[in-house]
């Protein structure tokens, strides 16, 4: 070969090479897939939200946080497995690589309540005790006394600033809106069948047509969910009722000594955690917070241990139930 | 007219000299400064009440930390190394020495800036490695144009017909780069999905075709020189190139396994994940039989023994790799902090020590000055000391997130299980700050330092 021959087919060659594998593995999937369309129920955010979303990138959220369900029985607590069709209005894309702290994917499900979404970025160790997460001080302001038509964040006061309320600044506004605006919307039910079985699967499986990787199961050894009490209250609860059932003040009932909890009809009980619950005074105390109903989320038998737990922890000492009371009360009866 | 000559090259070396020796000072500042952010990071996990403050706030910080000590300290040190290892091996002047400070300006402006707007919220939408704005990321596409141009034209005006290996994987690494900043820049097919898959594309050939090619190239020439022998085998280090630029580029979907990303993309990703154990080995084959009965020299050198970790590193991390893409080790593994070990095993092990060999192996060389022998074993027991810290730590620490998930118990439990491994890896990761103050006090010994001799410089040789 040439002296230039060489030169030509060593940079020139090599760097053709790389230009077809380039198009062939970035370019053509990146243009294929750009073109996903919206799967249903998929809507675009409001500007508030999108607002909301531009703060998560500049804080670097996605560090930590993933927004991916995947079809593993593990993933399950963080909704559905994620769809193509979830992503169509997502640019730039936040799926993240790392997990430090929770999904996100569907957290406006799990955690519906305002007033827990701005303690919890003021300072997350006030709602959870063992978190690592940094404190958003800079999205909120400390005034003297609460301006007209703002709501101070309800902190616990060990967690609030020694004088002044703190009030969440638009920024916070925008993120919150975001967040709760995540909300897995439901698959049509012949797609939403097929993930569930592929996540039961054992052997690792080709998904389904038209549903690509949200479909493909593996190594998912059916629902393995530890299903003790304290377990699955510590997954569904303690954030906001604290793991000692102390709740948080003005935001979120005491589960200790509450009325509802220690009764012997454990039906109001079953109820609240079926169906959520919002704005009600006990005791003659109001509470801001709003929380998530259950129903759909968690089985009979698993309300049934988290009840149990509830009933019998914290010095409370209520009758317990049982799974097929849950059932009858789920179907109306008392 | 033989003296004219000498005095010619007398002063080509002089100025080849001090570009290198401002690449590595400001690559060396850079280091210091990352890692000191990585530190910060790594303290944030144990204490996160550390330093609350939006300027220090764990997510601005994160990328400034990845960026940097990727495009301020690995780029700018390994651009530096492969001028200089290119002038060398083709007997040759560099190409135009003023545009060497051009893009050595360029790398630090863009790493300046980028730092800067990181810190202040302004990124690139947490696009992992690609976080600095466009037009930042254009300043880095322009400095990678200059570097690319005049390595070539460097090696086009080489004495012997034949292009050394060396310059094969460093060429080569400097094209691929080009082209992979520029499918990465241009947005028109990055929406949504789409830009999943170009980031997965994008991640890993930014550390397969940019750091690896220019860190292994560099070995293929600091090997040779400092054992005085040729390289085991020249067909395998060929041999290796080929492989790598086939199959390194359709592997990036391995970071998004089990993602909504098309199912035969990820396939197709794990399948060449394997198919990549051909170049490793290959090439890490061929560095360790080139060593192979020169232990004694490996230990009394103080280039030599940074060049074997890292080669080390590029054996294991690479390997490890592989093993991670399968879907049934994904399945604990992936999302943890296991993951963060084998970048560090990976980026700090192969890339930054295999830097830190040709640093001490090139730069007495260059200046006639060494440092002491025995900073540079502390540099090297700190290192390696806190390097293993670090990545154990992690892939212990890493393993047990992944299974605390599968376990079903409440997804808090398993920051509270890995606590005492971040615990250990701000240990490792301050032995590894302290070791990088050592290499700085290092460098500055064989820049400008005492007045060392050149004797006390290895003997070299002109094989190659
Ligand atoms: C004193 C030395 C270092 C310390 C203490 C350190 C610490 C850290 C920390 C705390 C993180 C964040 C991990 C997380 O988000 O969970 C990180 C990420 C990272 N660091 Fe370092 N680091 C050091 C040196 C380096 C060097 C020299 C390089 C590259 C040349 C590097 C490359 C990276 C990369 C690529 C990531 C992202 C990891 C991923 O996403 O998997 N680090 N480092
Ligand atoms: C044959 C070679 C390699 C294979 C098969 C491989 C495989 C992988 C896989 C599967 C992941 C994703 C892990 C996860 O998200 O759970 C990963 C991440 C990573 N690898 Fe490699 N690796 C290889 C070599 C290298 C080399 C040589 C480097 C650096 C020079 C490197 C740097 C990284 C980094 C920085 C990440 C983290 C990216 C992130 O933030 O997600 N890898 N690698």
């Amino acid at each position: 070969m040439s002296r230039d021959g060489r030169l030509v087919a060593i940079a020139g060659g090599s760097g053709l090479v790389y230009l077809v594998l380039a198009i062939l593995m970035g370019v053509l999937p990146g243009m294929a897939l750009s073109k996903t369309a919206p799967g249903p129920g998929v809507i675009p955010l409001t500007a508030e939200q999108q607002a909301g979303r531009a703060v998560y990138v500049a804080e670097g959220c996605s560090y930590c946080h993933t927004q991916q369900v995947r079809p593993l029985a593990m993933d399950k607590v963080f909704g559905r497995p994620s769809a193509p069709g979830d992503y169509a209005y997502q640019t730039p894309e936040l799926l993240g690589s790392e997990r430090t702290g929770p999904d996100l994917t569907n957290v406006g499900v799990r955690q519906p309540a305002e007033v827990w979404q701005y303690i919890h970025l003021y300072d997350p160790r006030a709602v959870v005790p063992q978190s690592i997460m940094p404190s958003y001080h800079w999205l909120f302001k400390v005034v003297p006394t609460t301006p007209q038509g703002e709501t101070p964040v309800a902190l616990p006061p060990a967690y609030a600033p020694k004088s002044g309320v703190v009030i969440p600044t638009a920024r916070a506004k925008a993120l919150v809106a975001y967040l709760l605006s995540l909300k897995q919307p439901a698959l049509p039910p012949d797609m939403e069948k097929a993930a569930r079985e592929s996540e039961q699967a054992m052997a690792p499986a080709k998904p389904a047509a038209g549903q690509g990787a949200a479909a493909g199961g593996t190594a998912a050894k059916g629902f393995d969910y530890a299903s003790t009490g304290p377990n699955l209250y510590g997954a569904n609860c303690a954030a906001c009722h604290g793991a000692q059932g102390t709740g948080v003040a003005g935001a979120f009932p005491p589960l200790a000594d509450d009325p509802v909890v220690t009764t012997a009809n454990p039906t109001d009980h079953v109820k609240i955690v079926l169906d959520g619950l919002h704005g009600k005074s006990i005791g003659g105390t109001a509470y801001g917070g709003q929380m998530p109903a259950f129903a759909t989320q968690l089985t009979d038998e698993q309300i049934a241990a988290i009840v149990d737990h509830e009933r019998t922890s914290w010095g409370n000492h209520a009758p317990t139930v049982t799974p097929s009371d849950v059932a009858r009360i789920r179907k109306g009866g008392k | 007219m033989i003296a004219r000559s000498v005095a010619l090259q007398d002063e080509d070396d002089r100025e080849i000299t001090s570009l290198l020796g401002a690449y590595i000072a400001f690559a060396t500042g850079w280091l210091v400064l990352s890692t000191a952010v990585g530190l910060i990071v790594a303290f944030k996990f144990a204490y996160p009440e550390f330093l609350t403050s939006p300027y220090f706030s764990f997510g601005r910080l994160r990328p400034i930390h990845t960026n940097d000590t990727f495009y301020a300290w690995a780029s700018i040190a390994l651009v530096g190394l492969v001028f200089y290892v290119a002038c060398k091996t083709c007997a040759t002047r560099l190409y135009s020495i003023k545009l060497g400070w051009v893009t050595l300006a360029l790398f630090n402006v863009a790493a300046a800036l980028g730092t800067v707007a990181l810190d202040l919220g302004f990124n690139n939408g947490d696009q992992e490695y690609r976080e600095w704005i466009w037009w930042i990321e254009a300043l880095l596409l322009i400095a990678i144009l200059t570097a690319a141009y005049n390595l070539i034209m460097t090696v086009a005006r080489r004495k012997d017909d034949d292009i050394y290996l060396s310059n094969w994987y460093t060429m080569g690494g400097i094209i691929w780069t080009l082209i992979l900043s520029t499918v990465a820049f241009i947005p028109l097919y990055q929406y949504g999905l789409g830009q999943v898959a170009v980031q997965g594309f994008f991640m890993h050939n930014a550390v397969g075709m940019w750091f690896t090619p220019l860190t292994l190239g560099l070995f293929y020439y600091v090997l040779p020189k400092l054992l005085n022998r040729p390289i085991y085998s020249y067909a395998l280090g060929v041999l290796a190139f080929w492989t790598n630029l086939v199959f390194y580029p359709i592997i990036g979907a391995h970071h998004f396994i089990f993602s909504p990303l098309p199912w035969w993309l990820q396939t197709l990703a794990i399948v060449f994940s394997v198919a990549m154990l051909v170049p490793v080995w290959a090439g890490s084959a061929n560095f360790l039989l080139t060593m192979r009965g020169r232990w004694e020299q490996v230990r009394r050198s103080y280039a030599l023994p940074f060049v074997f970790v890292g080669v080390l590193g590029y054996l294991l991390g690479s390997t490890q790799g592989t093993f991670e893409a399968f879907r049934s080790l994904q399945a604990v593994w992936h999302l943890t902090n296991f993951t963060v070990g084998h970048s560090h095993l990976t980026m700090y092990t192969f890339i930054t020590f295999g830097i830190w060999g040709g640093i001490y192996a090139l730069v007495p060389r260059a200046t006639g000055r060494a440092p002491s022998l025995t900073l540079a074993g502390l540099h090297f027991w700190l290192a390696t000391v806190g390097m293993a810290i670090y990545i154990l730590a992690l892939s212990i620490g890493g393993t047990i997130q992944g299974l605390v998930w599968m376990s079903g118990a409440p997804f808090i439990d398993s920051v509270t299980a890995i606590a005492p491994d971040w615990l250990w890896r701000s240990i490792g990761g301050s032995l590894m700050f302290i070791s990088h103050l050592v290499f700085a006090w290092n460098v500055w010994f064989m820049l400008s330092g005492g007045e060392r001799v050149i004797s006390r410089v290895e003997p070299i040789s002109e094989v190659a």
